[in-house]
């Protein structure tokens, strides 16, 4: 991967977390660079089609969030992979924790994908975790 | 050549950014969108995407706390 190339690792439940990276991605996808982004450990529930649940606040800024006009993180990771083709990858570790099947995830999440690849796309790149 | 407005204010970053590359995507080459927004760091980034993108800005200006950036769409060097 080039420095061009964007690699977002999302392992927060916590609304200020997946909102940071799901910003980032959605910038940096409709920029032009090339985005992937792994989600796994407490963000993946969040992407299950069965859960309502919203993340929780880790702080005075989540709260007051929450009551603002702020896009939903879910929104702009879709429109990260609609409008910039970010690929959004749900970690194949966290899945089988989970025990769900990818069919019981997101339409817009692309395929599992484990860590060694993840890290073997990243190489070269930027890799921000959150 | 058309003209369309996007309606952004009360949204906060990225809203404004992403309601407009939505509407970019569908435009006609030499279309112009205007995007409202009242919110300031959208107003910054807006122009800062379209120069990296390779559109082009037509205007900036502010109104009552209402930001008006009018974007026309140019060959792209990158997408959308």
């Amino acid at each position: 991967m080039s420095s061009s190339n964007v690699s977002i690792l999302v392992v927060s439940g916590t609304t200020e977390r997946l909102q940071m990276a799901a910003m980032v991605a959605s910038v940096a996808a409709v920029s032009g660079s090339q985005v992937q982004v792994l989600l796994s450990m407490n963000a993946l529930q969040f992407f299950l089609k069965s859960n309502a649940a919203h993340p929780w606040p880790e702080g005075d800024f989540g709260r007051t969030m929450a009551g603002k006009n702020v896009p939903p993180f879910k929104q702009l990771l879709q429109q990260a992979a609609e409008l910039g083709d970010a690929a959004i990858h749900p970690c194949s570790m966290a899945i089988d924790v989970l025990g769900a099947r990818p069919e019981e995830l997101e339409p817009f999440l692309a395929p599992p994908l484990g860590l060694t690849k993840f890290l073997a796309d990243s190489a070269g790149g930027q890799l921000l975790t959150f | 050549m058309e003209r369309q407005v996007i309606d952004a204010r009360g949204t906060f970053c990225p809203g404004p950014l992403m309601e407009l590359i939505a509407a970019v995507k569908l435009a006609a080459i030499g279309d112009e969108i205007e995007v409202l927004s009242t919110d300031a760091g959208s107003a910054a980034d807006i122009p800062e995407w379209i120069r990296k993108v390779g559109h082009q800005v037509v205007s900036t200006t502010s109104e009552s706390g209402v930001w008006h950036v009018v974007v026309r769409k140019a060959e792209s060097r990158t997408r959308p």
